[in-house]
């Protein structure tokens, strides 16, 4: 394992070192078919949209995003499980969009993702040692029966599980429990870089919590890099060092987290951050809200321009006639417009909201 | 159709207090099983105030969802109620389907998760809000629909001469449920019932509901309950709160009390847990050890003793009752309620990250409070 010290956790977006993974410019669109017999294509679903971030060694990068923002389906192709329509995936050295099944095997051992509920895809007449060894056996890395049952169980208690437990089943387990055999699965096959695609969103918070420490002490432990996607805020800023915000296939802002809180810049993350209830009561009597009109706009015909303008309230209230047709007829590019960070939008601002 | 004025509320005189409008006092329910009796609500007591809103919060099963059904009289044949539940004054244990059935939708509204199970999906919006009118209003045809306008606009519904005639599908969840919420408010009811709102919703589109729930309460003048798992949603919109867990009330008061000055652990581990958007540095979280009880045969005692690091003997033995803390109105079921006094819950909890669930607090070295061994 790499040397664990000074890489450690970095605040400023320039480190030097080089990412473990790079996304350029990724794009993923699903095909909108007609109903009846012939199924025509009339459409596509815009679902991510030139997407592109690095994601640092030992670094946790928060996906962040209301539902249908395109988390799951960026995580998804970002492991090849899902084709993607073009960009680029980088990962020591190659493309991983335009690697063939075959060719992926080697570097899905390097890989990996856990989902919301681990047990939806699975054989519910599997035991838990039989889940945590398959990845292993796929690889041929089980070995003798007892080498084989060594790592199993050293995984499960890797994942602060009983082994004695091996032989149950999964619905014997309650989901913090699963949550935990998901990863030692995701485990097995020592891997550098973990997809979690809202990993403890289905659980109560006094489980949650067990969950999060669990996955904070696999980095420090591991050198593992997350990309850790979720549509909690909160859950983000506890555990990301860095965080890019989505809205409608797009990444709208990117920043380390302590400046996104300290300075969200785009509109869409400004209303976000202030419409999450807080637990305290005093800071929830004085606290201003922005409120979004509106829905979220259908995918398959994003707005021109800036997708976020049909609900951007600094589109409706601030703007002038002649500032509007930018947001109407121009994409803005997420770069950094002065506040030491990366937004798109073409009037960014920097405000402090909590 | 039924008319029912507003003459009754002129018989609030005859309720005990003229200043509550729902007493709910010694709530049981159980359900009978093959396996024996689900104790799901056992012996909940809470008074909602006019105008107050209260909310409830508890880990998933601990009985919120039952505690509201049989206060609205929507509970399966099967299950057996004892206790009682007065609405201004009135009992509604025990009341014949027929008259509960009137008072729901007219003093007595509720909103629950899913927008989908209050909406009929074959009627427009505003048939749908028109008829809730009609059913408790003499009014013309006319003007329940203008009202229905108006309360879709109160609901923060754009453009809500057209929506009006919108069927339910044509709206996104958000607005559904502002429609739900229209419909709650049609009648002026006295107290409103909400049921995890805006758990299914996106944080934006939660906000707008809130919005509407407010707007809602401030034209109706009613009271709320407003039961939901995130603390954040009850410290925003209630003034009061009560903590369940098992199937019990075990911490009720103030929500400045309950939030900064909380004397039943299982409330402190509670906020302990959460992931907090407004502080930054990366203090662990605590996470509360062992999983709930099942409400099958509870064994005597506190039911929190398992995961409690305060539990004693005495708490295995003795299930505590709501004893006052320093304020009256702030009560709390815990034998050793006074030591919490000034304990954050890092000094109570550990941040460990080992399976949670298959430990108990007997499992980890007792805590070190001061002022004990
Ligand atoms: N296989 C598919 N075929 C067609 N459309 C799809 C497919 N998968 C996803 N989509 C669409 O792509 C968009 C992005 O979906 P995605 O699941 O990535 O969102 P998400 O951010 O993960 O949402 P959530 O928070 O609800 O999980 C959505 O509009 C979704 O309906
Ligand atoms: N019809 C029923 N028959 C048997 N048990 C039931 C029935 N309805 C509810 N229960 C049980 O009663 C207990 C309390 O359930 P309730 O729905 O009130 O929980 P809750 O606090 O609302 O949880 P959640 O946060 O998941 O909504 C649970 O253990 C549940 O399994
Ligand atoms: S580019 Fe225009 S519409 Fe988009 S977020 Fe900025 S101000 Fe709003
Ligand atoms: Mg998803
Ligand atoms: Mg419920």
């Amino acid at each position: 394992m790499t040397a664990p010290t000074s890489l450690g956790k970095p605040e400023p977006e320039a480190t030097k070192a080089e990412p473990v993974l790079s996304v350029r410019n990724l794009v993923k669109h699903f095909p909108v078919r007609s109903r009846g017999l012939v199924r025509r294509k009339i459409g596509d679903v815009h679902a991510v949209c030139d997407v592109s971030f690095d994601l640092n060694e030992r670094e946790t990068l928060g996906l962040v995003g209301e539902s249908g923002c395109g988390k799951t389906t960026t995580g998804r192709v970002l492991l090849n499980l899902v084709k993607a329509t073009s960009g680029q995936v980088m990962y020591q050295g190659k493309d991983l969009t335009k690697m063939s099944a075959s060719d992926m095997r080697p570097l899905r051992r390097d890989l990996q993702i856990v989902f919301q509920d681990p047990f939806a895809s699975l054989d519910p007449r599997m035991t838990i040692n039989e889940i945590v060894a398959e990845p292993l056996r796929i690889h041929g890395q089980y070995g003798s029966s007892e080498k084989g049952r060594g790592q199993v169980r050293e995984l499960l208690r890797t994942v602060g599980l009983n082994p004695e437990h091996g032989n149950r089943y999964a619905h014997e387990f309650s989901g913090g429990q699963r949550q935990r055999i998901g990863i030692a699965r995701a485990l097995a096959l020592r891997p550098k870089v973990l997809v979690l695609d809202e990993p403890v969103s289905a659980l109560d918070v006094s489980i949650q919590a067990g969950v999060i420490n669990l996955l904070e002490d696999l980095q420090a432990e591991l050198g593992l890099s997350y990309l850790f996607i979720s549509h909690d805020l909160s859950v983000i800023r506890h555990i990301a060092d860095r965080v890019a915000v989505m809205y409608l296939g797009r990444i709208v802002e990117t920043a380390p987290v302590e400046q996104l809180f300290r300075t969200a810049a785009h509109p869409y993350t400004q209303a976000l951050i202030s419409a999450i209830p807080l637990p305290d009561p005093q800071k929830e009597r004085t606290r201003k809200r922005i409120l979004l009109t509106g829905d979220v706009p259908s995918p398959v015909n994003p707005p021109s321009g800036c997708r976020f303008r049909s609900r951007c309230p600094k589109f409706a209230n601030e703007l002038s006639e002649g500032e509007r047709q930018k947001c109407v007829n121009e994409v803005p590019a997420l770069v950094d417009r002065g506040e030491g960070h990366r937004s798109a939008c073409h009037y960014a601002e920097a405000m402090k909201l909590i | 159709m039924t008319e029912s004025t507003d003459i009754t509320l002129d018989r609030s005189g005859a309720a005990p207090k003229s200043d509550v409008v729902l007493e709910v006092d010694n709530l049981t329910v159980e359900f009978p099983t093959d396996d024996g009796a689900v104790q799901a609500v056992r012996g909940v007591s809470y008074q909602l105030r006019r105008g107050d809103a209260l909310g409830i919060v508890g880990e998933s099963g601990s009985g919120k969802s039952v505690t509201s059904l049989a206060v609205l009289g929507l509970l399966p044949k099967t299950a057996r109620v004892k206790g009682s539940v007065k609405l201004l004054g009135e009992e509604l244990i025990g009341k014949p389907e027929k008259e509960y059935a009137k008072l729901r939708g007219n003093k007595l509204a509720m909103i629950f998760q899913d927008p989908l199970t209050s909406l009929n999906p074959v009627y427009t919006v505003g048939y749908q809000i028109a008829e809730a009118i009609l059913a408790h209003h003499d009014v013309s045809k006319k003007a329940a629909r203008d009202r229905a306008i108006d309360l879709l606009k109160t609901v923060g519904i754009p453009f809500p001469e057209q929506r009006v005639d919108n069927y339910p599908h044509e709206m996104s969840g958000g607005m559904r449920q502002r429609v739900v919420i229209a419909i709650a408010m049609a009648n002026d009811p006295d107290v409103i019932i909400a049921d995890e709102p805006t758990t299914a919703l996106d944080v934006t589109v939660q906000a707008q509901v809130l919005e509407a729930l407010e707007a809602a309460r401030n034209e109706t003048g009613a009271a709320m309950v407003l039961i939901t798992h995130d603390l954040g949603v009850i410290a925003g919109h209630a003034d009061r709160i009560c903590v369940m867990y098992a199937g019990k009330l075990v911490e009720k008061g103030s929500i400045d009390d309950v939030f900064y000055r909380p004397r039943m652990p299982y409330s402190l581990g509670l906020l302990g847990s959460l992931p907090r958007l407004d502080e930054s540095g990366k203090d662990r979280l605590t996470p509360i050890v062992g999983s709930p009880p099942s409400l099958l045969n509870l064994p005597p005692g506190c039911p929190f003793t398992p995961r409690c690091p305060l539990a004693q003997d005495v708490c295995e033995q003795e299930e505590p009752g709501l004893y006052p803390t320093g304020d009256p109105e702030h009560v709390a079921a815990c034998h050793f309620h006074e030591r919490l006094v000034g304990v954050s819950s890092s000094d109570l909890f550990r941040p460990i990250s080992v399976d949670t669930e298959d430990l108990t607090a007997a499992d980890l070295a007792p805590v070190d409070l001061e002022g004990q061994k």
